[in-house]
């Protein structure tokens, strides 16, 4: 679904990374660490066309990004659900519309009252659905940014550290959730320095550790 | 035509949901009712002047082109005789319904709004007038006046074109001015609509941002601020033409159809139906600019 060949990428000075290939198949489940500054956001970003590599390919479905039109990146962006790492909210609606974005943008603002009681629910976020996001925490804004990424069960869910200021127990629901969705055969890529969440995902899925370092990507060792 | 403006309605009533992604932008909204608005009534002006000495130009054009008149000045006992040989020329003359020597009596009412009624006409040796009416597209000037010098070597002709052809051009120039005002009108309207909604696009890049981050395609983006401008194109108009109707209806005279220039330029009859296109004018040009502006900036962004 998500394909990266040979991807490098620069943000004008000396490369991120290079020679980097990645490939998101349905019901994968993976995991992205690596220090601070070494280019898992930018990774992400490559990944739901937000940037396109300096060198090498990535393909959504088949088609490259670059080049693709703003229409077709659009209709692509549809299929997977994005946590950004700064959230992206609009901060003059409250959270139900907010969440509900994905869906109105699409023309399908109708189905947004069959899921969003549900969703609202299992991030805990019931009694501030009339909120807006400027008035709610870090942690808060996370659960609200991850239920906006499933609202329209998209095939692939990719979340920047969206565990990074919430707690044990709601990172555990959180995880639930992700956990629960790969099973219905949606691909998860999770960006995060959070190893007690890696330990516990791999109690309960099949999951791959990548660990982005020195300018590549490589499949993590046994210390985890 | 009736699916566009079908597509028309339904597109400035909207989709309540998608309309509030994007803030409300009170300057750029207060900016573009006011800016329709002024237009709006500059507008109505110009139709005005446009229309009115449209109308006086045609008016003018048909009075004076209808009428001429021939002067004889000459000696008291040949006056009769030459009036007599020219009132013949003219009878011979194509183009010239009627031709009519002007009695004693009325060579006096014309005389005594200048001179008073005591003037003594016979004591002074008053010009024998011709009265000529034309019809069809009129005589040939210039062959009657070498007919007249000829027969008649005291005749003038005085056939108002003279005077009459840079009236009516003057007019027609007026008229021209008055179109070419609507039209820098409308440049000026679309320049002020297309400046505010690059102000409400810069200011809302991150919403746009959002927005192409879950998925929204261009037109989507594009119509949530297009509708906006539209509307407050249109609104603002209204109040303007409104505005520009009612302060026309008031001006002294123009009801009364005086002839005078200053107090023609107002609106009658059917003259009213041209306010009526105004706001749809203005809204369709706010919508052109803020489209341009829009797609302009998504461009840029990508
Ligand atoms: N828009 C940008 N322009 C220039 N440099 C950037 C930009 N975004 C990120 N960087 C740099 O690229 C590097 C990788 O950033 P990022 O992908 O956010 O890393 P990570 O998510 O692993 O912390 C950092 O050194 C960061 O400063
Ligand atoms: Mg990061």
């Amino acid at each position: 679904m998500i394909e990266l060949r040979d991807v490098a990428y620069s943000y004008g000075g000396g490369e991120l990374f290079s020679g980097l290939s990645l490939s998101l198949a349905p019901g994968s489940f993976h995991f992205l660490t690596g220090p601070s500054g070494a280019g898992k956001t930018t990774l992400l970003k490559l990944c739901y066309g937000d940037l396109v590599p300096t060198s090498g390919a990535v393909a959504l479905w088949g088609e490259d990004t670059t080049g693709m039109a703003r229409d077709g990146l659009a209709l692509n962006r549809r299929r997977i659900g994005v946590v950004h790492q700064d959230c992206q909210f609009l901060d003059h609606l409250p959270l139900t519309d907010n969440v509900a974005l994905p869906l109105t943008v699409a023309g399908r603002h109708q189905e947004a009252e069959a899921y969003l009681p549900d969703l609202l629910a299992w991030v805990g976020l019931t009694r501030h659905a009339k909120r807006r996001p400027p008035e709610l925490s870090g942690g808060e804004r996370q659960r609200a940014a991850l239920a906006r990424a499933v609202i329209m069960s998209p095939e692939v869910i990719i979340a920047d550290e969206p565990t990074g200021n919430v707690d044990w127990d709601m990172s555990q629901r959180l995880l639930a959730l992700l956990v629960e969705l790969n099973r219905m055969g949606k691909a998860v890529l999770i960006a995060t320095h959070d190893m007690n969440l890696i330990r516990s995902a791999k109690a309960q899925v099949a999951v791959r550790t990548l660990r982005l370092k020195d300018r590549q990507l490589i499949a993590a060792g046994a210390e985890l | 035509m009736k699916r566009a403006a079908w597509q028309a309605l339904s597109f400035l009533a909207g989709d309540v949901q998608a309309d509030r992604t994007v803030p409300p932008t009170g300057f750029t909204a207060r900016l573009t009712l006011f800016t329709a608005a002024a237009m709006a009534l500059l507008t109505v002006f110009a139709l005005a002047l446009s229309l009115a000495t449209g109308r006086l130009a045609a008016r003018w054009g048909e009075e004076l082109a209808q009428t001429s008149t021939l002067r004889i000045s000459a000696p008291a006992e040949q006056l009769a005789a030459q009036t007599a040989a020219a009132l013949d020329v003219l009878r011979t003359t194509p183009g010239i319904a009627r031709a009519r020597a002007l009695t004693e009596e009325e060579e006096q009412a014309l005389l005594t709004p200048w001179f008073g009624p005591d003037l003594p006409l016979d004591a002074l040796p008053i010009p024998q007038l011709i009265e000529i009416e034309e019809e069809g597209d009129g005589y040939d000037a210039t062959g009657l006046r070498a007919r007249l010098q000829a027969e008649v070597p005291g005749a003038v002709l005085d056939d108002h074109t003279r005077w009459r052809e840079p009236l009516v051009a003057a007019a027609g120039r007026l008229r021209a001015l008055g179109a070419l005002a609507i039209l820098l009108i409308g440049a000026s309207t679309a320049a002020m609509i297309t400046l505010a909604a690059q102000s409400a696009l810069s200011a809302n890049a991150q919403v746009i941002r959002v927005l192409r981050l879950v998925g929204a395609r261009d037109a989507y983006i594009t119509r949530a601020f297009v509708r906006r401008f539209t509307l407050r194109a249109l609104t603002g108009a209204a109040a303007g033409t409104l505005a520009g109707g009612v302060l026309l209806a008031l001006l002294p005279g123009a009801a009364r159809g005086t002839d005078s220039f200053l107090t023609g330029i107002g609106l009658a009859g059917a003259d009213w139906l041209w306010l009526l296109p105004i706001p749809p004018l203005a809204a369709a040009v706010a919508f052109a600019a803020t489209r341009m502006a829009a797609r302009r900036m998504l461009e840029r962004q990508s």
